[in-house]
């Protein structure tokens, strides 16, 4: 094929993507450094000497950290489980988990909202049963935010990581047990070590996506502000667009930090090298 | 070892519920006949699914919703088919770099790119905020189609392309009459995934919204905001119905092995 075609199919799509994605990004980052026209760092030296600003990252990033590994916890076992099951069982629990993920994550949020709410489900109940006596207050707390996002990403961990166990060879396995290996041991010597990089791409997903989730801290987080709904308030209450996007940027650059990192990390520990 | 794999189906079991019992009870709450959302609900009505109907806002928004989903669905077809042809027939020069932009929309933060959206193609490039939906949300889209097309146009054989070709027919009759019949159950399934992902969209819509513009997702958060009475979780259950509804179709059309694959 010519090389002219080539262009004309790729060309549309590139041109529309520049315009209107590229081009307003680095727009975006680029605009952090100048500030009346020359060159600055005022608006990073703000942010990382502001206290209030840090905390709301160190808030972020914590919550995104426990987030993970909960949902590593949580995840990786179940994953195990349904790997090993037949194709009629495993692809009814792999629907089940994908479901939730293809739900709005407003209505994922929402459902939190009355079960963890001061007059919600999990109160109620305690209360009934009489093992607290007055109503705990969950709703609108870092940890409401991690229950939210735990509930949002566990599904593409098990997913995940199900995609990775299916192709461990079984023969491994068995192997590793007729050498004397007991199951605990040959789970741990052969699955563990052959689901690492599944378990990092995994861990990539849940950690990025909790840092920048939206709607889950907005709805559960009440005043706790995180970085994305932080972002949020500068750019729409505050009208503040050029610490919005110092925001952005900080956005940006801790992803792909945690991308590129993670990536190395797995390459590194990929037992098939 | 029989006792190892029983605690393990225990533990798988108590997972799932905590997946699930949310969105189960999300759905009970939405037949309350009183105005404020309880579980277990206190009897069972309709009246908040009737209230959908009577809160123009949920209307408008939903119509706005299926439009932006749909048309902007449809421009990413448009961009995204003939790229994805490219990307998967031919070698190039610089085809992993247009690989990376292609799928780059996935990886910067949704929020970032709502607030870059609403700085350059609101108020740089002028364009009415309706107009700004529609490019941020095929902007959103175009990563799933391209990703769902090419993986379909990975299984396709091109000797069978080459074939026609060989016997005489034009390039773009053989991709209308040969290569797309052959990829049409992705394409369809392209389609769904992208509009779930559009037709859910909180992180760009929320700063593409202007007076009488909005989202149904959007319209929601601002309800909750507000309003505690069971019309969310009924629109809740409408959209996990037309969720399942779409996932069905997924499935039928190429398994879930997508979803498992990264």
């Amino acid at each position: 094929m010519r090389k002219k075609g080539l262009y004309l199919l790729l060309l549309p799509g590139v041109l529309f993507l520049t315009l209107f994605m590229v081009i307003p990004i680095a727009m975006t980052i680029a605009s952090t450094f100048f500030h009346e026209g020359s060159f600055t760092l005022q608006g990073y030296m703000q942010f990382l000497t502001d206290k209030y600003f840090v905390k709301i990252l160190l808030t972020t990033l914590q919550v995104s950290l426990v987030t993970t590994i909960a949902c590593i916890v949580l995840g990786f076992p179940a994953a195990y489980y349904i790997s090993k099951l037949g194709p009629r069982k495993k692809g009814i629990l792999l629907a089940l988990a994908i479901f939730p993920l293809l739900t709005s994550s407003v209505v994922r949020s929402f459902s939190w909202m009355i079960i963890l709410g001061k007059k919600g489900l999990l109160n109620s109940s305690l209360l009934s049963i009489g093992l607290i006596d007055k109503p705990l207050e969950i709703l609108y707390t870092p940890t409401a935010m991690m229950i939210g996002l735990i509930h949002l990403f566990l599904p593409l961990i098990i997913i995940t990581l199900v995609g990775v166990m299916e192709n461990i060879d079984p023969d491994l396995i068995k192997a590793a047990e007729s050498l004397g290996a007991s199951k605990f041991t040959a789970f741990r010597q052969v699955i563990v070590p052959l689901s690492v990089p599944g378990l990092i791409i995994g861990s990539i997903l849940v950690f990025v996506g909790s840092l920048t989730a939206y709607t889950t801290p907005a709805l559960l987080g009440g005043k706790q502000r995180v970085i994305s709904t932080f972002l949020y308030q500068n750019a729409i209450t505050l009208n503040d667009w050029y610490m919005a996007s110092v925001i952005a940027t900080i956005m940006i650059v801790i992803t792909f930090v945690v991308i590129f990192f993670m990536n190395k990390l797995a390459t590194k520990l990929n037992p098939k090298g | 070892m029989q006792e190892k794999n029983r605690g393990l189906a225990l533990f798988t079991l108590l997972v799932f519920l905590f997946l699930l019992g949310p969105l189960i009870i999300i759905s009970f709450t939405s037949f309350e006949p009183g105005s404020v959302l309880k579980f277990p609900p206190e009897g069972f009505s309709l009246r908040w699914y009737e209230n959908i109907f009577n809160v123009e806002m949920f209307m408008t928004t939903f119509q706005t919703s299926m439009i932006v989903s749909l048309l902007g669905n449809l421009l990413a077809l448009l961009l995204g088919i003939p790229a994805a042809y490219a990307l998967s027939r031919f070698q190039f020069r610089g085809k992993g770099l247009l690989n990376g932009i292609f799928i780059s929309p996935v990886l910067i933060p949704g929020i970032v790119m709502g607030f870059a959206m609403l700085k350059y193609v609101i108020v740089v490039y002028h364009l009415p905020i309706y107009a700004g939906l529609l490019v941020g949300h095929t902007v959103l889209m175009l990563p799933f189609i391209i990703r769902v097309i090419a993986s379909s146009l990975s299984n396709f054989d091109f000797a069978i392309e080459e074939a026609a070709l060989s016997l005489g027919a034009g390039r773009l009759e053989t991709f209308f009459k040969v290569v797309l019949p052959n990829i049409r159950s992705g394409i369809i399934a392209a389609i769904l995934i992208a509009f779930l992902e559009s037709f859910n969209n909180v992180d760009i819509s929320v700063f593409m919204t202007g007076p009488g513009v909005s989202t149904l997702p959007i319209q929601m958060l601002t309800y909750v905001e507000n309003n505690f009475d069971p019309t969310i979780a009924a629109i809740s259950v409408v959209l996990m119905m037309i969720t399942a509804i779409l996932m069905f179709v997924i499935e039928r059309l190429m398994g879930l092995s997508y979803f498992t694959k990264r």
